[in-house]
């Protein structure tokens, strides 16, 4: 019988064992993919595939999850070791490399479940693509339209098939970035990971 | 009759063309994902995949920012 780590205690019953054996995949791990790995460390995701081949910068402190000590490390190691620090017990793959679309199936193929955490949407596409194509019936949870200030209430869910969008679907980068929007997109790409991954119907 | 997100209806003509859906509905945004019955089209078959009778496409815009 596996020990069940005391930070669960609280999870929602019956959840904890279906999330220890999920691998979720995290392709980028800025302002989406830092926060949506937290949360999903957190709540008891099994396993991670992190993949950023960026290094920690100042400029990224005021949404990513990353601190001050983290500025000039690569962002996979810097995120394994917080992740670790809440949950020793979590299985994390680090790519600390740039993804292109051939290597989407060999990367992430074993997760159950990927999580687009790009910034740009023309890199948003493909790996929608890519994915799609090399594992049809696994569920895809992208971000679009996050930028800028306040504006909660256009943050929506739009879903068809396995394929479930995030945001605004407008918001443009150059509006600026803002920590909470871009943590409530986190947020709710990760809430809609838990949920599909406990075999839960999106609504 | 097409329905596109669940909200907006197209009149079903044959050979309808994704790229023709597009078009007719004023989408010229670039950066695109598209589903028919929820299953994704790739950009290069816009033009080449027909959409049935009755089906339900997904437009979703992809913008900036992660």
């Amino acid at each position: 019988m596996t020990t069940i780590d005391p930070i669960f205690e609280r999870n929602v019953p019956g959840t904890t064992e279906k999330l220890q054996r999920a691998t979720v995949g995290i392709a980028g791990c800025g302002g989406l993919g830092s926060n949506a790995a937290m949360l999903l460390a957190r709540a008891g995701v099994g396993g991670l595939i992190l993949v950023d081949p960026d290094v920690v910068e100042l400029s990224n402190l005021n949404r990513q999850h990353y601190f001050r000590g983290d500025v000039g490390r690569p962002k996979v190691e810097a995120l394994a070791g917080h992740l670790r620090a809440v949950n020793p017990g979590i299985a994390l793959i680090l790519h600390p490399a740039e993804l292109g679309p051939g290597d989407v199936a060999a990367v992430f193929g074993g997760a159950d479940l990927l999580v687009e955490a790009f910034d740009l949407a023309d890199r948003k596409r493909w790996l929608i693509e890519s994915w799609c194509r090399a594992y049809p019936d696994r569920p895809i949870v992208a971000a679009s339209g996050l930028s800028g200030a306040g504006r909660t209430g256009a943050m929506h869910v739009h879903s068809s098939g396995n394929i479930h969008v995030v945001g605004d679907e407008q918001s443009d980068m150059s509006e600026g970035l803002c920590a909470s929007r871009v943590m409530l997109a986190a947020a709710m790409e990760a809430n809609i990971a838990i949920g599909l991954l406990l075999g839960m119907e999106e609504d | 009759m097409i329905t596109v997100n669940d909200r907006d209806t197209v009149e079903w003509r044959e050979g309808l063309s994704v790229q023709d859906l597009l078009d007719e509905m004023g989408y010229s945004y670039v950066l695109i994902t598209v589903t028919v019955d929820g299953v994704l089209v790739p950009e290069d078959e816009y033009t080449t995949h027909p959409v049935p009778d009755g089906a339900r496409v997904g437009v979703f815009h992809l913008a900036h920012g992660g």
